[in-house]
């Protein structure tokens, strides 16, 4: 059966001018429970790759910039 | 190269004891492991990050089942713990518990976890429970996974990050001989050989489909799967009481803990639609859970947490709570909705089923040392049946199992397992990545847990029990005949899938073994509705005999706490009565 990809919204929000990821930086990749965040090949940066969330916090709490945002995702928000 | 790119490699190391799970009871367990013996190898083994794993990833607001002297003895909690769960429990292994928690109290509190003191210096236990006071608040109950994992880091704990275990190795005489992993973002497999393992591998989370419809938007951390469950079954390990399921009174549609455990005892109270208590007690128990059931069904819902009559110095108070720890995001949830508990009362619903021992009883078979049926395998926490356990359970039951599992590795070798076992585990768990086109593994899971909400949620009926299980069969071919996983991460998902499948089986069979209804609204059967002492009143057992799922009964061990007659049925009387 032929796949599509599917369109939807993502809850956690990376500032690009804030991700010091192209730095180095791994720290929201590391402790995600989930493990859905990844850094972009384009941009160096961390983003949601899967829309999997938990709307935890540890991404946002770790991170050393404050370059993460959780945001409820849209269905339960 | 790109992470979750599928590698194909199979390397395998060994331990002593090997821990499976770096939640809650995981790491205590390591942990008890290496102090007991120094030397031995300890390896923790974790799905996602050891540091912000599990239930508490964003720490817990306090201790639900504090067991300390002078507000309440063991006798007391194994008296509760027996008569919440309508007389079905090995009292030793819980009252063990309630002679050892205080002193993993303690350790606690050594860690640098703070408990809350009254201005005396003595512990502030809070009184939520039916009949005795067990609630202990943590002030600084965020830093609970730094303090343990400093503590993993001190003992030289081995910590392996993004290792999915898949299933148990085991000796043709029946012993535990290690496990099989794979990681989660190259698909490489990991053989561990160990003298022996504990599962702590939290609940099955991921059974049910929240309402929301939004598949991670679960009670549990939705990184709990069911893998431990689906693990010790095809170990052939015995699985108690699973028809116990958990099923909790949650925010609705954020689908977590409003919570009543930390606002009850300032005075908040779960009401109906006319603003009025209906009942007695906000612990979580089945009995409880029944009452809400009736009161959505009575017209009189929907039914709320309400704060509103506090004074607002007390809610700002539960509000640097709820806000901080455990779910950190019901603010912004509450936010986005434009919900103030200064004027408007919280609304709840019943959560999507699962399995859990932490709330309920549905776990592991374990006796009061955490050993499973299978020598050698240990469980502990979420997963394991020990009713009710929490996190503090968790902490000390996790502890007794570390202890006994470095106990059994001094005095047993390796055991030899078949190399035939890893072969057909490794084609088993990369099929998905051989097949060129098929179902991916988001679309069977949502489809399972679908049909577990149809036909699996209570009341449940026989009937549709039945057709429950045509349906998951044939979900289950296309899982196992068509999924497809294009990279590592898909295929950790497609792996999890498996594990809910069991799980969705597995509850199934066990609800339609017990044949009457027993713990409220946990196990409600229409076409037995009675409670069937005569007959019933014994664990069921579940358990893989000859390839086969199969239940048995299992008496109850004779009480070495007893229970009067009258106390008996305290549980049920959940229902506050019109009074004259």
């Amino acid at each position: 059966m032929p796949l599509a990809s599917y369109q939807t919204s993502v809850p956690v929000v990376v500032d690009d001018a804030k991700c010091i990821a192209d730095k180095g930086c791994t720290v929201c990749v590391d402790v995600c429970p989930l493990d859905v965040l990844r850094i972009s090949d384009m941009t160096n940066k961390a983003y949601m790759a899967y829309d999997e969330c938990w709307y935890c916090m540890p991404c946002e709490a770790d991170c050393p910039t404050g370059a993460v945002t959780v945001n409820i995702p849209y269905l339960l928000r | 190269m790109a992470l979750d790119q599928i590698v194909d490699g199979l390397s395998e190391v060994s331990c002593d004891v090997l821990v499976i799970g770096g939640g809650t009871a995981g790491p205590m367990a390591a942990l008890k492991a290496k102090l007991k013996n120094p030397k031995a190898n300890v390896v923790l083994l974790e799905k996602a990050n050891v540091k912000r794993s599990g239930a508490i990833s964003m720490g817990m607001d306090g201790l639900n089942n504090a067991v300390i002297p002078g507000y309440a003895t063991p006798e007391q909690y194994t008296k509760e713990i027996t008569i919440a769960n309508d007389g079905i429990v090995d009292q030793k292994a819980v009252y063990k518990y309630a002679q050892n928690c205080y002193s993993i109290i303690e350790e606690l509190d050594s860690f640098g976890i703070r408990f809350l003191k009254n201005e005396n210096g003595d512990y502030a236990v809070k009184k939520v429970h039916h009949i005795g006071t067990y609630v202990l608040p943590m002030p600084n109950g965020e830093t609970v996974k730094k303090a343990l994992y400093r503590q993993l880091r001190r003992a030289r704990i081995l910590i392996s990050n993004r290792y999915m275990a898949t299933r148990l190795l085991k000796s043709t005489d029946g012993r535990i001989a290690g496990a099989i992993s794979v990681n989660t973002r190259t698909a490489e497999m990991l053989v561990i050989k160990a003298k022996s393992v504990i599962l702590c591998m939290g609940a099955a989370g991921r059974l049910g489909l929240p309402t929301s419809g939004y598949m991670f938007g679960t009670y549990e951390n939705a990184a709990n799967s069911g893998d431990g469950y689906s693990m010790a079954y095809h170990a052939g390990a015995a699985l108690a009481n699973l028809e116990c399921y958990q099923i909790n009174p949650l925010i609705k549609d954020y689908n977590g803990p409003a919570c009543a455990y930390v606002a009850g005892p300032f005075g908040a109270f779960t009401a109906n639609n006319e603003g009025y208590r209906f009942i007695e007690c906000d612990y979580w128990s089945g009995q409880m859970m029944l009452e809400f059931y009736n009161e959505l069904l009575s017209g009189k819902g929907p039914v709320f947490l309400q704060l509103k009559h506090l004074h607002p110095d007390t809610i700002s108070e539960i509000e640097s709570t709820l806000h901080k720890v455990e779910r950190p995001t019901r603010g912004l949830f509450q936010q986005g909705r434009g919900v103030d508990y200064r004027s408007e009362s919280i609304e709840m619903h019943i959560s999507e089923i699962g399995f859990c021992s932490g709330h309920s009883a549905s776990g592991v078979f374990v006796d009061h040392n955490a050993r499973t049926t299978v020598p050698g395998l240990y469980a502990a926490g979420d997963m394991a049946s020990v009713p009710h356990n929490y996190m503090l359970g968790a902490f000390t039951n996790g502890s007794v199992a570390g202890i006994d599992a470095m106990e059994f590795a001094d005095n047993h070798d390796f055991a030899e397992f078949d190399a035939a076992d890893v072969a057909s585990e490794r084609d088993r768990v990369m099929a998905p990545t051989k097949r060129e086109d098929g179902i991916p593994p988001n679309q069977i899971e949502y489809k399972t847990r679908r049909l577990v909400n149809d036909y699996l949620q209570p009341p449940k009926v026989t009937r549709k029990y039945e057709l429950g299980m045509r349906r998951l069969a044939e979900a289950r071919e296309d899982m196992q005949e068509r999924m497809i996983a294009r990279n590592a991460h898909e295929l950790l998902r497609a792996l999890e899938v498996q594990s809910i499948m069991d799980c969705a089986d597995m509850a199934v069979h066990a609800s339609l073994y017990r044949e009457e209804s027993r713990w409220g609204l946990y196990h409600w059967r229409t076409d037995f509705p009675e409670k069937d002492n005569e007959n019933w009143f014994c664990h069921t057992l579940l358990s893989k005999q000859d390839g086969k799922m199969t239940s048995e009964k299992r008496a109850v061990e004779p009480y070495i706490v007893p229970i009067a007659d009258e106390e008996k049925d305290l549980y049920d009387k959940q229902r506050i009565r019109a009074t004259a």
